[in-house]
């Protein structure tokens, strides 16, 4: 049964069955992994508070932390999206942790589920457009105009821009959720060839599997990256609008 | 085309795997909306607490951090600096100090050595002058002694021959004769004894 490579995506209830006004919302595995991934972040920042001029190593990498997501807002966004740091901030180390912490063996992926990436990116997708309409009133509809295009093509190019718009989220959201399932079901798979193999041919697979791992680790990374900065983009249209 | 393999690759484990395990009840347990709200109401809570601790206690203490750090350095540098000029005046002022030392030992050698040599040569002077008024003095007592000499030398020689004279022939002589004859003998003595 463990062969299954799409077995480790699967949810189990741990604990009681919680259910308030007959909806479930059970603690899972995917609800352990969320709370350690936000607990580990926690630990590890709240350690890197530490008031000191010459810092130690886990302040350093909290202040790296902060300093890289602060430009990288800064560079993609401007000046204007200071107000919005502390978000991008937590949303990118969850997303990171919790796609590391997947990275573990036997534990579970909380990024591999597309309900979870998607619920974020809805989030990311309603809250800019609600930032832009404030910004911009309805002015943030020439969003979908582009400057410059001949009048002929103009209704054609406003249907693609809004469906571009409005597919958002679910590019956003499927962009990690297929990255993190395929290349978890890959490992498993290049893992279980090891073991049916066995000693005599299981040797490709298994370099194949630690080579995996590398780029599973930096596939965590860059989508956590990835998540973020089109974070970034998507509040810079909604901030400064130069349609 | 590296991904395209390992996708091709991964459809036919996939398949091959399922073929294997064809009891197994199939599909993504993504798709399964069992655990959905559960998911949404675990995700909401624990990434809106992490979001409302992160936003309130941590980043605000990390930001003040890097803020501190940036100012203390920018103040370390800005006291580096004053303290750096300060130095370069200081050694400025020392250097005056040494250099106008060294005029004024040099201008009061010069002024005392001034004072030495002008003292030497005033009392060279002075004692020039004496040794000169000295001189003219013993030269005029010379003179003098010289011409009375003579006188006294001629008269004596004068008594002296008169008186030779009388205890000679025991009678006087004319004395104006005499001198005469004695005047004219010396001044040839003279003569011959300076050796003109």
């Amino acid at each position: 049964m463990a062969a299954n490579p799409m077995y480790q995506f699967n949810v189990y209830r741990i604990g009681p069955e919680i259910k308030i006004n007959n909806i479930d919302i059970s603690f899972t595995n995917a609800s352990l992994f969320m709370v350690i991934s936000s607990l580990a972040i926690l630990i590890i920042f709240n350690l890197g508070t530490k008031r000191s001029i010459i810092p130690n190593k886990i302040q350093l990498l909290a202040e790296l932390s902060y300093s890289f997501i602060s430009k990288m807002i800064s560079d993609t966004a401007g000046s204007k999206a200071k107000p919005y740091f502390s978000f991008i901030f937590s949303l990118f180390m969850f997303v990171l942790f919790c796609n590391m912490f997947g990275m573990i063996p036997y534990s579970f992926t909380v990024t591999s589920h597309i309900i979870v990436t998607f619920v974020l990116a809805a989030f990311i997708f309603i809250g800019v457009t609600i930032i832009g309409f404030i910004k911009h009133g309805l002015g943030y509809l020439k969003l979908f105009v582009p400057s410059g295009v001949p009048m002929v093509l103009l209704p054609l190019i406003v249907v693609i821009e809004i469906i571009s718009y409005l597919s958002r989220p679910i590019s956003l959201s499927v962009r990690l959720f297929a990255n993190m399932m395929a290349g978890h079901t890959m490992m498993k798979v290049f893992g279980s060839f090891v073991v049916s193999l066995g000693i005599v041919g299981g040797w490709l697979p298994l370099g194949f599997s630690v080579a995996l791992t590398g780029l599973e680790i930096l596939v965590a990374f860059l989508q956590a990256y990835v998540f973020a900065i089109l974070t970034c983009i998507y509040l810079n249209d909604a901030l400064n609008l130069h349609h | 085309m590296l991904k395209k393999i390992i996708f091709q690759f991964l459809a036919l484990s996939l398949i091959f795997t399922y073929s294997a395990q064809g009891a197994e009840s199939g599909g993504m347990p993504q798709l399964n909306p069992e655990f959905w709200i559960s998911q949404i109401f675990w995700l909401v809570l624990t990434f809106g607490l992490l979001f409302i601790i992160l936003s309130k206690f941590i980043l605000p203490k990390i930001s003040n951090n890097l803020e501190t750090r940036k100012s203390q350095i920018l103040e370390n540098i800005e006291t580096a600096e004053k303290q750096r000029e300060e130095t370069e005046k200081k050694v400025k002022e020392f250097d005056k100090i040494i250099n106008d030392t060294k005029v004024e030992a040099k201008n009061f050698f010069n002024s005392e050595r001034q004072k030495v040599l002008d003292n030497i040569n005033n009392k060279r002077l002075s004692l020039e002058k004496d040794i000169e008024k000295e001189i003219i003095k013993a030269e005029e007592e010379i003179d003098q002694l010289k011409k009375t000499s003579q006188e006294k030398v001629t008269k004596i020689a004068i008594e002296t021959s008169s008186d030779l004279v009388k205890q000679l022939i025991g009678e006087d002589i004319n004395k104006s004769s005499l001198s005469a004859i004695v005047e004219d003998l010396s001044k040839k003595e003279m003569e011959k004894h300076n050796g003109i």
